[in-house]
């Protein structure tokens, strides 16, 4: 009893306009319009600028943990600014700057959203590829070159951007407040921009391949969680990316061009400006509209991998599929109303806070759910613990750990004093950081074999796993502590407060789980590397997995399937479904039935 | 200590080829089963894991609390700041309730319900009833801390000019801070940074008469017991002013006036003889003592011996400096704020000595 059984016999209605031509090497390697080539190029991107973003973070947490001690590594890697193994105060501010940007935008919304969107959203849904291959390499293209740009804004003479990754200006209108406001800000600026229309492309494709192209019989209720949250996400990214925008094109003109929508009564270096009327303020309401969505379009796609890896690997549907898909749609209408909480002491209306704090604490409850639907799909599973199974359990850990800590910042009146502070940096790690980045491995290991049709070595996934889930709880944990003992996130050294003096031995010991948990990724990487070229070849169906893009033939071919696109018959969770009398699987001795299989006689039909 | 450092992660390296090479060979050995798909040896291995981790996320959950709470910040120092401490614990105790249990059956299902051959999995694919139990409790505990907060938060944040609060003015720029006191009158002269020159720093216009008495210090005394409102500027770029004793924080904002207003409860002196400060300190001299072994040893000046003192910190991203932009604050009784005010030089004596 397979699944290739009822492929054949589906009509033929859809795919005559699909004929082969002959690949160059730069038409299916470079500038490929196949979605799952496009997937690959995003995903190593995204992993390359991942490496540069940890690396950075190591710098600095070096720094933190020992900062009247000189580290020649410092000179290899920032050259005039770790002159003598010592770190410039600016310089520590650039990294931490660049490691937010790189983390959020590179490699958690373009490595994630972007790998795993364009790889399964024509996989799962029955499409030959995405609705515009053509747009669709564009945004790849055009997000190589903000990386690109990006990565170029490093070398510039007075130092690349070092606002925080949230730019407020005036720090980041004026190159007189800090050199990282000079041409570092505009090299920012201008990457962010092309960013944001690679975003947007991406995801007006993916709405659209969504809505357009699912195959026949696959209704909105039978799609894969996955693609609810890949959905979601574009549409989000879609209401919310703009407004970053014209936020950027607004600092832009202030910068250069003396236009005053930020800037007013300021004083620096000795001279009034002449910028008036200006507020501040505006850009965080702007900056937030975008930056709290976004941190849904990160988390969303993480919790979609998830719902399909816990679901396949327990071997039993995910719990409450109605009541997931609403609570990703009340997560994604909520996400949109509730970005003053970054602002409860901005010197906005303090009744403003009052309804921000109503609609944060709002969000608790689909997130409760969600978590709850995991655990309870746990519940009388049969767990085939593989590493991608294992990621997935630990981002459930690690939303409900940091996305508890989110009920006292959300909290305005408890925000007043952990506001800033490293209770925020801890929050915000476990929650979103921590969390997309496990949805991030939980997809490669889970899907690697679709993408490079070889399998990745367990064993070192399993190291991987165990040392970065003890690691990452080792560096953020901790930090909730010094976050409460009211230490400030973004001091370039804490030894100039002495009552701060207590906090220096947590502060090595975050370290040194940040170097550990970072050197296992070097496992990772290589796993990953060495197992495209030399992992064990893949079967076509090797987590034993009910959605379609297991149906496709290992050797990728563009329009995915040799035949005709299969039909659905049923939704993608019937894993371990008896028949009527009870005494075997509908299938029998075979516990998943693939969507592609009509419902039989012997089951009970369900309303998906 | 570099030494140590390099020696250390060089060691790990060591250790995780070395670990790497051996699975290789373990994986080549057994041809068996080379399919990279969890067997039950693997599900039973990793299931163990999970329980271990349980484990150990427990012990490291009291740990932490055991001996690192004693960095946390003392009681607060503001009428205020009681509520909101009322508020943490509370909330931290919903938490940690909902942490401890979640962490368990997530864990434990994971260790209870790994795969074994044969083993079959319920299709469970929804309850309503269990779903609605799960939607409600959130709901309720959520509207309960949502309705406490605001209210905690409105009376922060409504700030009553009856209560005749003293007022002062915060005075933010890269990388100090300045108090202005409203003087006699406690009416704060007109300011804009297009007044700045010379002595006059932080622009206050001279043609305003209620500025004359104004007060302009680098240290910011309080009187226990009264309230204070502060209003906030900044010159150049955001800052925030930071009390973390007061449980007090709003960021200055340059081209507006932000306010925040909170009521010392607590004077310098009787911080520095709390006991859970005596020990804080204690423990921080100790720490300083051993570190002033090393700078001996290297020749250099030792620290200082450190006493307690409230802080105003910026916690607003602002500059190369924005680490050590402080300002000292000092509560004391009525009398002593009294004579250290006489001490101070009016604006207009400061433009007319």
């Amino acid at each position: 009893m397979s699944t290739e059984a009822n492929i054949h016999h589906t009509d033929h209605h859809d795919d005559h306009g699909h004929h082969h031509h002959k690949e160059t090497f730069i038409t299916k390697y470079i500038f490929s319009q196949d979605h799952k080539m496009i997937s690959k190029q995003y995903l190593i991107t995204g992993l390359f600028m991942g490496v540069i973003g940890i690396a950075m973070s190591i710098l600095f947490r070096l720094q933190l943990a020992w900062p009247d001690k000189q580290f020649t590594i410092y000179e290899i890697f920032l050259g005039k600014w770790g002159a003598e193994g010592i770190m410039d105060p600016n310089v520590y501010l650039a990294l931490v700057t660049i490691h937010g940007t790189i983390m959020v935008f590179f490699v958690l919304t373009a490595g994630l959203s972007g790998t795993f969107s364009n790889l399964l959203i024509p996989l799962q849904i029955g499409a030959r590829d995405m609705a515009s291959g053509f747009l669709n390499m564009i945004s790849y293209w055009l997000f190589f070159l903000s990386s690109i740009i990006m990565v170029l804004s490093l070398f510039v003479e007075a130092g690349p951007a070092a606002a925080g990754w949230t730019i407020y200006p005036p720090l980041s209108a004026l190159p007189q407040a800090m050199p990282g406001s000079g041409a570092g800000m505009t090299l920012w600026l201008v990457s962010m921009a092309i960013f944001i229309a690679s975003s947007l492309l991406g995801s007006l494709n993916y709405i659209v391949t969504v809505i357009n192209l699912r195959t026949k019989g696959m209704s909105m209720t039978r799609l894969p969680l996955t693609i609810w949250a890949f959905f979601v996400t574009a549409i989000i990214g879609v209401v919310s990316f703009p407004v970053l925008f014209s936020a950027a094109l607004m600092l832009i003109m202030d910068r250069s061009f003396g236009t005053s929508f930020f800037l007013s009564d300021i004083y620096i270096a000795g001279e009034v400006l002449h910028n008036q009327g200006g507020s501040p303020v505006l850009f965080e309401h702007l900056f937030w509209f975008l930056g709290h969505p976004e941190v849904y379009i990160v988390l969303l796609p993480a919790l979609g991998i998830t719902s399909e890896v816990i679901a396949t690997n327990a071997r039993k549907p995910i719990f409450g599929y109605r009541a997931m898909v609403a609570s990703i749609l009340a997560i994604a209408f909520l996400s949109t109303i509730v970005w003053g909480h970054h602002m409860f002491v901005s010197g906005m209306n303090p009744f403003l806070g009052s309804v921000f704090t109503f609609t944060t604490l709002l969000i608790a409850i689909p997130s409760a759910v969600k978590a709850f639907n995991y655990i309870t799909t746990l519940w009388k599973g049969n767990l085939q613990l593989n590493p991608g199974m294992l990621f997935s359990i630990g981002l459930v850990s690690t939303f409900i750990s940091g996305g508890l800590t989110g009920i006292i910042l959300g909290d305005s009146a408890l925000d007043i004093n952990v506001h800033d502070t490293y209770f925020v940096v801890a929050h915000f790690h476990l929650v979103m950081g921590i969390s997309a980045l496990y949805g991030l491995f939980a997809g490669v290991y889970h899907w690697f074999p679709k993408m490079f049709g070889r399998m990745m070595n367990k064993n070192l996934g399993y190291i991987h796993f165990w040392v970065t889930v003890i690691g990452a709880y080792g560096i953020f944990f901790p930090m909730h502590f010094i976050g409460m003992a009211g230490l400030p996130r973004r001091y370039y050294t804490n030894t100039a407060f002495p009552y701060f003096d207590d906090l220096a031995n947590i502060n090595v010991v975050i370290t040194i789980f940040a170097i550990i948990t970072a050197a296992v990724q070097l496992v990772f990487l290589y796993n990953f590397l060495y197992s495209i070229f030399y992992g064990k070849k893949a079967t076509q169906n090797p987590w034993k997995s009910n959605t379609l893009e297991w149906t496709t033939p290992v050797e990728h071919l563009h329009g995915n399937w040799p035949g005709a696109i299969p039909h659905v018959y049923r939704w993608s969770y019937d894993y371990s479904k008896l028949n009527k009398e009870g005494d075997d699987y509908v299938i029998p001795g075979q516990d998943f039935i693939p969507q592609t299989v009509p419902v039989q006689d012997n089951e009970e039909e369900m309303n998906h | 200590m570099t030494g140590f450092l390099v020696l250390a992660v060089l060691v790990l390296f060591a250790v995780a080829i070395w670990q790497m090479n051996k699975i290789f060979q373990l994986s080549r050995v057994k041809a068996g089963d080379d399919s990279q798909i969890a067997n039950d040896k693997d599900n039973r291995l990793n299931g163990k894991l999970m329980l271990w981790f349980m484990v150990f996320f427990y012990v490291f959950l009291i740990y932490g609390f055991w001996t690192w709470s004693s960095v946390l910040l003392p009681d607060a120092a503001s009428e205020h700041g009681k509520d909101i401490d009322q508020l943490m614990l509370i909330s931290m105790a919903v938490i940690m309730f909902v942490l401890v249990i979640t962490q368990f059956l997530l864990h434990y299902f994971a260790f209870k319900y790994h795969g074994r051959k044969g083993q079959r999995a319920v299709f469970f694919a929804d309850n309503d009833k269990l779903e609605f139990v799960w939607t409600i409790i959130p709901v309720i505990v959520l509207a309960a801390l949502i309705i406490y907060g605001l209210f905690t938060w409105t009376d922060i944040m409504n700030i009553d000019e009856d209560d005749d609060p003293l007022i002062i003015e915060l005075y933010a720029k890269q990388f100090t801070w300045e108090a202005r006191y409203a003087g006699e009158d406690n009416i704060l002269g007109d300011a804009n940074v297009r007044f700045i020159e010379g002595i006059n720093t932080v622009g206050i216009d001279a043609s305003d008469p209620d500025a004359s008495d104004d007060v302009v210090a680098r240290e910011l005394h309080l009187p226990v017991g009264r309230k204070v409102l502060f209003k906030m500027r900044s010159q150049d770029v955001l800052h925030s002013a930071y009390m973390p004793h007061f449980r007090a924080q709003m960021n200055t904002v340059p081209g507006m006036v932000t306010q925040f207003a909170f009521t010392p409860t607590i004077t310098t002196e009787e911080m520095r003889n709390s006991e859970e400060m005596i020990n804080k300190v204690g423990n921080i001299n100790e720490i300083r003592n051993a570190k002033n072994v090393d700078l001996a040893a290297q020749g250099e000046e030792p620290l200082e011996t450190y006493e307690f003192d409230y802080l105003l910190l910026c916690n607003k991203i602002c500059g190369a400096s924005h680490y050590n932009m402080q300002m000292k604050i000092i509560v004391e009784t009525q009398e002593e704020f009294d004579a250290w005010m006489a001490e101070q030089t009016t604006f207009s004596e400061t433009l007319n000595p």
